[in-house]
């Protein structure tokens, strides 16, 4: 297992120079510079911002600088921010999305992952019907609706949520992003968790389980829950990635001062070491929780080996 | 799922085809045909309703600045007196006393000053008067009795935050919103399919490195690609969805190259083959056909997230520019006005989500129908 999980990391190495590289000159074709805005500065203080920042350097020696300090574990200044360097940006604003971000997420593995059994057990009655209902509702209203929904029912009609702001990580500030975000998700988790123990529940050594006289209890959570279980695990990691990594549209809508925005905000004003930071911090995220879930595999199913 | 009613059918019925069979069983499956009707409705109302909506979606009534949305005609009895002041206010004289009379106000004005008559327009320039004429006057001219015609217009959505009807914006958005989904899911579509089926076909080598080339775009945050297309293509809004739609081709390019693949390999194919069918005849007859299934099915999941991609970028400012509107661009007006205009989030909300659904519903019956194995 150990070095399966060596093995991993060290092919994560060769995407990882892909995608920043990538990324890297795709940003630098983009037309426009960091420091041209829309007010110009006068030439003389543009050509010195960009002396300051090597922005002058041949392309390719830029690309290797940014290799060098990246390797160091230096993502750089930000040029639109300019009093903080990436790093402290990340610092500051990861923690907020990874805190929304992870409740979002067990909320709905939690949720979905019920409800999705309750489903399963009356499969073609009321519940199942409901429990469907519900999950095409959640996955097919995108989120820059249920946002502003959320805070004009729970927010202003009823009073019982903050309209928006982070309030110091208050529990009552995060209960709105954090619902908007969890719904899609639980209504995805629950059709997959219905899927999975339906299958499940037909497999053999349920019946032997049905058979041996066990409680209907020990049957669904015990031995069904077991084999259900893989294709939400599978789901989390890529959804684990995107959710811990911000979503723009619920930190603007909740003004929450999450990494979110930054990608969005970041290209547009052609800040490259934000860029590319985020492009970085995603790609990172993405490849652990994808190799997590690949470890996390092989112990929820004993079939799976990894040798 | 549904059962073929091949028990009523009588004895001498031709064998339907493939598509005739599938229509079929789409049409018995309520949900997905009603969603249909929804659909053709809404694309009718969007298209040809902004002709009949007796406002512009670009035109601005300043005395109907967030009007809530109402089903009897403005101005409401209450607002009449507001106007008249305004307007009278604007024309630097004094109301002396007015009146309505039927469908006209009548109003008595007195000045300091002689009262030019050109000072009616400045009761037709109120969004809720015309036809003003003077009645009659002093012989000083310092009194005036003016009357004019109530202007009814009706704001069935209510107004926005400069005063257009919302209505009419609503309709217009939903041109542009279904125009781009159909837009950009068919680039998308095509590129795919074109894509995935020359992989799968090239076999070997090729589709080896083909689908590395999938497999990186892949890895790449999807966001960044859609605003890398905006930092180049801008504020040109018809090439920049072209180029959204060219970006999410790699699920259709995946997708039909599996089946491209499979279907290659399936046991009918091999007896063409051996019959000696020509490459071409195999493409046209047997993988074309049974391609187009999965393809269709796809297309309807594609079309709803080309619009949902669209209205995100417009909530972010990225993608139709005002005074140009979109489903997007009404919400994220809406969401920045809840706290006293909930109507300009509710209505293009509603519109929004019940295409979406009427669309979900659509795919989900196509897939029912077109699926053989999934009976």
């Amino acid at each position: 297992m150990l070095r399966y999980v060596f093995r991993r990391l060290l092919t994560a190495i060769p995407t990882l120079f892909v995608i920043v590289t990538l990324a890297f000159f795709l940003i630098r074709v983009a037309p426009g510079g960091p420091f041209n805005q829309e007010r110009g500065l006068s030439p003389q203080i543009q050509a010195n911002l960009e002396a300051q920042f090597g922005l002058n350097d041949p392309l390719w020696l830029q690309y290797v600088h940014y290799l060098g300090n990246l390797l160091r574990g230096n993502f750089g200044p930000s040029y639109n921010l300019p009093d903080f360097t990436v790093t402290e940006l990340f610092a500051k604003g990861l923690p907020i999305s990874i805190q929304i971000g992870s409740s979002a997420l067990l909320l709905a593995l939690l949720l979905g992952s019920i409800l999705g059994t309750i489903a399963a057990l009356n499969q073609n009655r009321i519940g199942d019907y409901s429990v469907i209902a519900l999950a095409t509702a959640g996955s097919t209203i995108p989120t820059f609706v249920t946002a502003p929904i959320i805070q004009l029912v729970f927010g202003l009609s009823w009073k019982l949520l903050p309209i928006g702001g982070w309030g110091d990580g208050a529990f009552i500030n995060k209960v709105g992003p954090v619902l908007t975000l969890a719904l899609p998700q639980i209504a995805i988790v629950a059709r997959l968790m219905r899927g999975s123990m339906i299958e499940s529940l037909r497999s053999h050594h349920i019946r032997t389980a049905r058979a041996l006289g066990l409680s209907d209890w020990s049957v669904v959570v015990k031995h069904g829950l077991r084999g259900a279980v893989l294709p939400i695990v599978s789901y989390t990691g890529p959804a684990a990635a995107a959710l811990l990594t911000g979503s723009i549209i619920v930190e603007t809508i909740f003004s929450i001062p999450g990494v979110g925005r930054y990608f969005v905000d970041a290209a547009l004003n052609r800040d490259y070491t934000l860029v590319m930071g985020t492009v970085v911090v995603i790609a990172l995220f993405t490849i652990v929780f994808n190799l997590i879930v690949d470890v996390l595999y092989a112990v929820v199913d004993p079939r799976v080996r990894y040798d | 799922m549904t059962e073929i009613a091949a028990t009523a059918a009588p004895p001498a019925v031709v064998g339907r085809s493939l598509w005739g069979n599938a229509w079929a069983r789409l049409k018995r499956n309520r949900a997905a045909m009603f969603s249909l009707y929804y659909l053709a409705l809404i694309a009718v109302v969007s298209v040809f309703g902004p002709w009949f909506v007796p406002h512009e979606y670009t035109t601005i009534y300043g005395d109907y600045v967030r009007t809530p949305p109402s089903l009897s005609a403005y101005p409401k009895p209450d607002m009449i007196q507001g106007a008249l002041s305004d307007a009278i206010k604007r024309m630097r004289v004094d109301i002396k006393e007015w009146h309505q009379d039927g469908s006209r106000v009548v109003v008595t004005v007195t000045s300091t000053k002689p009262i030019d008559d050109r000072n009616v327009r400045y009761l037709d320039r109120s969004d809720a008067f015309h036809d003003t004429r003077i009645e009659n006057k002093s012989p000083d001219g310092l009194e005036a009795t003016m009357s004019s015609a109530i202007k009814q217009q009706y704001f069935l959505f209510g107004t926005d935050n400069t005063g257009r009807d919302l209505l009419s914006r609503t309709l217009m958005a939903g041109r542009i919103s279904l125009a781009i989904g159909l837009l950009a899911g068919v680039v998308a579509g095509v590129i795919g399919v074109v894509y995935g089926a020359a992989a799968g076909f090239a076999g070997g080598r090729v589709d080896e490195v083909m689908m590395r080339i999938v497999d990186v775009l892949y890895s790449l945050p999807f966001i960044f690609f859609v605003i890398m297309l905006v930092v180049f293509f801008g504020r040109n809004f018809v090439l920049m969805f072209l180029a959204v739609g060219a970006v999410l081709w790699l699920d259709m390019a995946r997708i039909v190259r599996g089946q491209a693949l499979s279907i290659r390999r399936q046991e009918y194919v091999q007896a063409a083959e051996a019959m000696g069918v020509g490459q071409r005849g195999i493409l046209l007859r047997h993988v074309i056909p049974n391609l187009l299934g999965p393809v269709v099915i796809y297309m309807t999941l594609l079309v709803p997230q080309v619009i949902i991609l669209e209205s995100f970028l417009s909530f972010l400012g990225l993608g139709v520019q005002e005074p140009m509107t979109s489903w997007g661009v009404l919400i994220s007006v809406g969401a920045k006005n809840i706290g006293y205009a909930n109507w300009l989030l509710l209505f293009p909300a509603f519109f929004l989500v019940s295409t979406l659904f009427a669309l979900n519903f659509v795919g989900d019956g196509l897939r029912d129908a077109l699926d053989p194995k999934d009976r």
